[in-house]
C-alpha cells in the first residue's frame, strides 16, 4: 500500500511544510514514516516516495544510504545504538559496551537469535556528560537512555520486551 | 549570576508560555514587529558584540545586514544539528527553555524579512522534535505565530525538520541542501547562504545558542549584553563540560572565564585526582591544548586568548583529558569519527581520513613505526588548507597537534612493535 493512502494524515501533513514547488525536501519525513512499520525502507517504498516528490529511485535511494539512521534491509525490532565516541569512551562507554555484549551474546553489529534487538556502536548523540549511553531505534521512534548500568539496560530490555514499553 | 540562557535552573516551568510570559517572554518580539524597523533590530545584534556560538564565532548582527534585500523570499535556519564530540548544550537549551530560543527565531526572522523558519534537528533529537512541535503550536494559540501578527503585516511560520544521523549535516551548506532534500554535501562557497540558501535564496543559517541570546538583547539592550564577557568576546557562553571530570554537565558562563575555574570550581576537578593532561576546547575538531604548566589553566576562555594557545574555543565543548590517557589512543577515536562523518564529496577529506584511520589504528595497536607516525603527520598537514569544508580541516586538528606536542606517547606507541 502506497504511504499516501495507509498514513493520510502525516502524509499531508509533511508535505504542508514545505513550499509546494520544493516538495523534494519530505524525502526525509516521508523515509522515517515508510520505516515505521518494519524498521527498515524496502524498494517499493522508495519508488513510491520518488513518484510522490517527481525525483527518480535513485535520488531516493542515494538518501537512504546517506544518512545512518536509514536502513535498506531488516534487522533487530530495536536497534541499541551505544554511543563509543571520544566524550564517552572518556567515561566508560567501551568497558559497557564489551559487557553488554556479553551480557547479551552477541557482537556489535549482530542481532539477538530471536531478532529482538541488534547490537550498534554509533558516534557521539550529544549527551557526552550522560555516559555510559545509548537510544534505542525502534518502532515508536527514538529514544534517549543516559547514565546506564549493564544492569539496568538488561532489565529495561526484558520490559520491553514484556510489555513493548521502553520503561527503566 | 543568573543564567540568561539556561533560565530554566531558576524558573520552574518556563518551559510553558504561561510561565514564559510572565518572566517577559515574547515581550521583546512583539514589541519588535510593532515598533521596530526590521533593520533596528539588526542594530541592536550588532551592537551587543553577539558572535555566533555554533563555532565559528562570526559576528550575528553583521550576518543578519548581508541578507540580499534584492532576492525574496528570506528563510531563517535554526542549526540544532549539534552534533560535534563533546557539545551537548542545544538540547538543553530547547528542552529546559524552549520558548526563548523560538522567540529568538521569530525575532531573527523579522529582523531578516524572512516569513518562514526551519529547525534543522538532528535526527536523534526525535523526541525533542515532537516537543518543539507543541510549543510551536502554543505559540500560533498564542498569536505569536501565524498570519498578521499583531494587526500588522507580517506573517511567520515555524517549521521543525529532522536530519538522520550525519554530523556534516551541521556545516550549513551541507544542512541547507539535506534541508532541500539532498544528500547533505557542503556547496562551494562563496555564494554564501545569506546571498544563496535554501532554495537559492537569501537565508541565515544561525546555532540554537546563538538565537537564543537574542530576546533578552532586544529586551534589555546591546549595552547590557556587552557589559558580560570580554571586549572582544561579550556576553555569556555555555560551555559543555566533559570528560575525565568529577562533574561534567553544561556550564553558562561569561566569556572570558579561565580553564581552571571550569574545571575545578565548577567541575568538581579530575576524577581521581589525576592532574591534566590536554584540554580540547571545541571537541574533536579541537587541537589538543598541552597542559604542560599549571597556569595554563589560568588562561581565560575567550576567542582571542584561547588561539595564543594554538587552538580554537569553537563551540565551547571542553573535553577534558587526564595523564591516563595516551594521545595514540584518542586520535585514533577522533580519526575513526572523522571516517564515518566525512561526506565523500571532496576527494582530501574522502581519501584523508580513509588512509589516516588506517595509520592512527596500527599505531595504536603497536604495530606502528616511526615511519607511520612521520606518514601520518605528512598525510595530515597535505589535507590542511585543501578539503571543501571545514570538516575535512578539523579531522587533521588533534592528529598534528597531538603528534607534535605529546611525541612521547606516539614514541612509547611505536615502540612496542
Amino acid at each position: 500500500m502506497s504511504l499516501a493512502k495507509k498514513y493520510p494524515k502525516e502524509v499531508k501533513q509533511i508535505l504542508s511544510k514545505y513550499p509546494p514547488e520544493h516538495k523534494r525536501s519530505a524525502v526525509m519525513p516521508l523515509l522515517f514514516l515508510a520505516q515505521r512499520e518494519e524498521g527498515y525502507i524496502n524498494k517499493a517504498s522508495m519508488q513510491d516516495i520518488a513518484r510522490m516528490l517527481d525525483i527518480t529511485e535513485t535520488d531516493v535511494a542515494a538518501i537512504v544510504g546517506f544518512y545512518t539512521l536509514y536502513h535498506d534491509k531488516k534487522e533487530g525490532k530495536y536497534r541499541m545504538q551505544v554511543c563509543t565516541d571520544l566524550p564517552c569512551a572518556l567515561r566508560g562507554a567501551e568497558e559497557f559496551m564489551e559487557s553488554l555484549c556479553g551480557n547479551l551474546g552477541i557482537k556489535v553489529g549482530e542481532t539477538t537469535p530471536d531478532g529482538f534487538l541488534t547490537l550498534e556502536a554509533v558516534t557521539c548523540l550529544a549527551a557526552c556528560d550522560k555516559a555510559p549511553m545509548f537510544q534505542t531505534q525502534g518502532p515508536d521512534g527514538i529514544k534517549y537512555h543516559e547514565n546506564m548500568t549493564v544492569d539496568r539496560t538488561m532489565e529495561l530490555l526484558s520490559v520491553l520486551k514484556r510489555s513493548g514499553r521502553e520503561v527503566e | 549570576m543568573e543564567h540568561i540562557l539556561l533560565r530554566h535552573r531558576e524558573i520552574p516551568d518556563i518551559n510553558t508560555i504561561i510561565v514564559y510570559k510572565k518572566n517577559g517572554g515574547l515581550d521583546a518580539f512583539r514589541n519588535a514587529v510593532t515598533r521596530m524597523k526590521p533593520n533596528e533590530v539588526t542594530d541592536v545584534v550588532k551592537n551587543s558584540g553577539l558572535r555566533g556560538r555554533g563555532g565559528a564565532g562570526f559576528p550575528t548582527g553583521m550576518k543578519w545586514a548581508f541578507i540580499d534585500n534584492k532576492n525574496w523570499p528570506h528563510y531563517v535556519v535554526a542549526n540544532a544539528d549539534e552534533s560535534e564530540p563533546g557539545t551537548f548544550k542545544d538540547r538543553e537549551i530547547m528542552e529546559g527553555n524552549p520558548f526563548q530560543f523560538l522567540e529568538g527565531v521569530a525575532l531573527a526572522c523579522y529582523a531578516v524579512g524572512a516569513n518562514a523558519a526551519y529547525i534543522y534537528l538532528r535526527g536523534e533529537f526525535w523526541e525533542l522534535a515532537a516537543f518543539l512541535d507543541e510549543k510551536i503550536a502554543e505559540m500560533e494559540e498564542a498569536g505569536y505565530l501565524g498570519d498578521k501578527l499583531f494587526d500588522t503585516d507580517y506573517s511567520l511560520k515555524i517549521y521543525t525538520h529532522l536530519g538522520a544521523g550525519a554530523y556534516i549535516c551541521g556545516e550549513e551548506t551541507a544542512m541547507l541542501e539535506s534541508l532541500e532534500g539532498k544528500r547533505g554535501q557542503p556547496r562551494v562557497r562563496p555564494p554564501f547562504p545569506p546571498s544563496y540558501g535554501l532554495y537559492g535564496k537569501p537565508t541565515i543559517v544561525n546555532n540554537v545558542e546563538t538565537l537564543t541570546n537574542v530576546p533578552l538583547i532586544l529586551a534589555n539592550g546591546a549595552d547590557w549584553y556587552k557589559s558580560m564577557g570580554t571586549a572582544d568576546s561579550a556576553g555569556v557562553k555555555i560551555f559543555s563540560l566533559s570528560g575525565r571530570v568529577r562533574k561534567p554537565g553544561n556550564y553558562e558562563l561569561p566569556l572570558g572565564t579561565t580553564f581552571r575555574d571550569l574545571i575545578y570550581k565548577y567541575g568538581g576537578g579530575v576524577q581521581d585526582s589525576r592532574s591534566v593532561k590536554a584540554i580540547m576546547p571545541a571537541g574533536a575538531s579541537s587541537s589538543l591544548i598541552l597542559v604542560d604548566d599549571d597556569k595554563i589553566l589560568d588562561t581565560p576562555m575567550d576567542y582571542a586568548t584561547v588561539r595564543t594557545l594554538g587552538a580554537d574555543l569553537g563551540s565551547a565543548s571542553v573535553i577534558v583529558v587526564d595523564d591516563t590517557v595516551s594521545m595514540d589512543w584518542l586520535i585514533n577515536k577522533t580519526i575513526h569519527f572523522f571516517k564515518h562523518e566525512s561526506c565523500g564529496k571532496c576527494t582530501p577529506c574522502r581519501e584523508g581520513t580513509y588512509w589516516m584511520s588506517h595509520l592512527t589504528e596500527r599505531i595504536h595497536e603497536g604495530k606502528g613505526t616511526t615511519a607511520d607516525v612521520d606518514l601520518l603527520l605528512n598525510v595530515a598537514k597535505q589535507m590542511q588548507g585543501k578539503c571543501l569544508c571545514a570538516l575535512g580541516e578539523f579531522s587533521t586538528m588533534a592528529v598534528v597537534t597531538g603528534i607534535e606536542r605529546f611525541p612521547q606517547d606516539f614514541n612509547n606507541a611505536v615502540s612496542k612493535a
